[in-house]
């Protein structure tokens, strides 16, 4: 059976020890964990955590029903799929030679990204999008030198039905 | 009225019906423990916190209350977590109160500090560190109602002592609110339509009941099940005691050491229903050839059970007991009689396997250990509670002793925790005073918590010990034997104490026998003694528990006597 990445958005207590108890879920059960967001929402009592995580069929059948058993999960969904908004965020300090500015600000254009910070040598650039623009991205600025960069997991709400 | 947090917990531990706790003081629970010698609770002073939580466990699993045990902060709280994983695997409703130190302590490697709710994450159903004084109650009431409700499981709730001493206005009888919580007792009865046209299509059906049956308190409605529709009903360990075990339909324990026609009808099948059971690898061996000729219709309260190991047809999320009880409401429409010429050519052939393999052992010279269990169901009736400890006799336990009821087989069946038995045998004697409570162990896995029998002595527990001294961890000696090539690595265990002048040392009687003619009068008399009592059998050191399937192989792969 394939794996395939599944993005799971649960609604948690926002209490101290609960992605302890979420994240352990996954470690002790070997689920894998490709990215982690969490923060709170509107409700200060309630927190949204979205993992990304590969697996096949069953194990994300399993995956969902041993996060739904945990008794701060209060809502589970998968994300997975077009009925979804999904969106990353990327901060990249990127070497800009006089040389590659130029071409560094037409990236930047053209995938709608900001330039947050500048110095002599470098721009530090702020990018949003899907998980493949944002690849796309990082491997178009490679070429110049990526210093550092810091990237967020992906995020995802259920678009309203019409 | 305004209490303070040790009081509140005595208030909700008698809202909640607790009259006996297992424990073990320490710093952390002086205030606890100063309380409750003020109570009508009555507190069971073990001697060793792994052993307090057993002792609750046992309780549980005879009375089917949530059983309570209170342990201190650290090493306290660390020597309960075996009991607390324990409880957990098999399922069994535990409320365990662990002190803590003072809430500006944590995090400082206080004295005696152990960060208890991050250690037992993993093995509890739900733990908590309560924050404050006013949220005690509600942390209380809702340990009770989750330890209990839905599949069950040991919560643990850790005080910390100024938790204990603070005070705040307490409002008896607080109702729980959970929005997150909400165990699915109800089946789906579309899907219970399914079964029952399954059931009422096979020609070779087999029930498959596990430790949910009897946790559910569904083992009358199994019984009408499987009675009515004609359906032999093979268990899980878990399981033993949720179907008769000498009604004809019975077909013994199924998996690593199940009867061979456990394992044959299993894997000849063509409708196997799981209730209550979660499809562990100690049942199925080989998952690819496990029941592969049937349709699996798997019954369990909890999700996660379902689908987990084996592929199911027809999965039904709900409560064992009301499942069964549905399900027999729908048969009772059907035409039952017709059953009885459909199912008999199987039935002839689970008969035939039972005729050709029994459950079997060889006399010899020396005692053999499953002549020991034998006699021991035939004096005792089946009337005894047996506990076990884990391993070869736990084993034999299962096979050679009958259980007709739900509730007199108590033992560590998922963790499989060498030395459970005598503090389980404990908790249960405190449940039934009057009940003949019986300890089947191994001279291994008795060392493990010896010290109990102090315990059992001081509270004039009558509890009996019967040791099948092999005088080797026999289990893995076996495996050594059977895989190893006999090269018997530290299993060998010949400096034992001598376990008749060890009873003797706690105030209880020892007795021993050596020989096979000496097995009735030793059991005779250590039964009939009033007090506690180890009985020392020294039996044939190397005798194996068969059938036996290797671990990975299919389970109708036996190696048999």
């Amino acid at each position: 059976m394939t794996e395939e990445k599944h993005i799971l958005t649960m609604l948690v207590d926002n209490e101290p020890g609960v992605l302890s108890r979420i994240v352990g879920l996954f470690s002790g059960r070997g689920f894998n964990i490709e990215s982690l967001c969490v923060a709170e929402t509107i409700d200060p009592h309630v927190s949204r955590i979205t993992i990304v995580t590969k697996a096949n069929e069953p194990l994300v059948e399993q995956i969902e029903k041993q996060l739904r058993k945990l008794i701060n999960v209060i809502k589970l969904r998968d994300l997975t799929g077009s009925g979804s908004v999904q969106r990353e965020m990327a901060l990249i300090c990127v070497r800009a030679k006089p040389e590659n500015r130029d071409e560094i600000l037409r990236i930047v254009d053209i995938f709608r990204c900001k330039v947050v910070d500048v110095g002599p040598e470098y721009y530090i650039i702020e990018a949003t999008g899907t998980a493949d623009k944002m690849k796309a991205l990082v491997n178009l600025l490679k070429p110049m030198g990526i210093k550092k960069i810091a990237r967020t997991g992906t995020i995802a709400l259920f678009r309203e039905p019409h | 009225m305004k209490l303070t947090g040790a009081q509140i917990l005595m208030e909700v531990l008698k809202e909640e019906g607790v009259d006996s706790i297992f424990g073990f003081p320490g710093g952390a629970t002086i205030d606890i423990h100063d309380h409750l010698e003020r109570t009508d609770i009555r507190h069971y002073l073990v001697r060793h916190e792994q052993g307090a939580v057993h002792a609750a466990d046992g309780f549980a699993r005879v009375t089917g209350k949530v059983g309570v045990a209170l342990v201190t902060s650290g090493p306290g709280a660390t020597n309960a977590v075996t009991g607390i994983a324990t409880a957990y695997m098999d399922s069994i409703p535990l409320v365990i109160i662990s002190g803590q130190v003072p809430t500006h302590l944590i995090g400082n490697d206080a004295f005696q500090e152990v960060d208890i709710v991050g250690i037992t994450r993993p093995c509890t159903k739900h733990n908590y560190l309560v924050p404050s004084v006013e949220e005690l109650p509600r942390i209380l009431k809702e340990a009770f109602h989750i330890a209990r409700s839905g599949r069950p499981g040991p919560v643990l709730v850790d005080i910390p002592k100024n938790v204990q001493q603070g005070t705040t206005n307490f409002k008896p009888k607080q109702k729980v609110k959970l929005k997150s919580y909400n165990p699915t007792y109800k089946p789906n009865s579309k899907q219970l339509r399914k079964v029952v046209d399954l059931i009422m299509a096979a020609k070779r059906p087999v029930i498959f009941a596990g430790g949910g049956v009897i946790l559910s308190k569904g083992a009358e409605e199994l019984t009408r099940l499987a009675r009515s529709a004609r359906i032999p009903v093979t268990m899980s360990l878990m399981g033993l005691g949720a179907f008769p075990g000498s009604d004809p339909l019975s077909l013994g324990m199924i998996g690593m050491h199940g009867t061979y026609r456990a394992n044959m009808s299993t894997s000849e099948c063509d409708l196997l229903i799981g209730i209550g059971v979660r499809f562990d690898d100690r049942v199925t061996g080989k998952t690819d050839s496990f029941a592969s000729q049937a349709e699996i219709v798997h019954i369990d309260i909890d999700p996660t059970s379902i689908r987990k190991n084996v592929p199911v047809s027809i999965p039904v999320v709900g409560d064992c007991k009301t499942t069964l009880e549905v399900i027999n409401s729908f048969l009772a429409e059907e035409d039952l009689d017709k059953l009885t010429d459909s199912r008999g050519p199987w039935l002839d052939q689970i008969e035939q396997w039972k005729q050709n393999y029994k459950l079997a052992y060889i006399q010899e010279a020396e005692i053999k250990p499953q002549y020991v269990v034998e006699k021991l169901y035939e004096l005792t009736r089946g009337d005894a509670i047996i506990t076990t400890e884990v391993g070869q006799n736990q084993m034999w336990a299962a096979q050679f002793y009958h259980f007709d009821r739900p509730g007199y087989f108590v033992t560590s069946g998922g963790l499989g925790t060498m030395g459970f038995g005598l503090p389980a045998a404990i908790g249960a004697q405190v449940a039934f005073p009057d009940a003949l409570v019986v300890d089947v162990a191994g001279d291994g896995s008795i060392q493990m918590n010896i010290q109990e029998m102090a315990t059992a002595v001081q509270y004039k527990l009558p509890v009996k010990v019967v040791i099948l001294n092999n005088c080797y961890l026999g289990m893995v000696r076996q495996w050594q034997e059977l895989f190893y090539e006999k090269r018997y690595a530290c299993t060998c265990m010949d400096h034992a104490p001598d376990f008749v002048k060890l009873a003797e040392a706690f105030g209880a009687v020892g007795l021993r026998a050596t020989r096979p003619d000496e097995v009735e009068t030793v059991l005779r008399r250590g039964l009939e003694t009033p007090g506690p009592v180890i009985m020392d059998f020294r039996v044939a050191k190397e005798e194996c528990v068969y059938p036996m399937v290797p671990a990975g192989a299919p389970i109708t792969e036996m190696l048999l006597v």
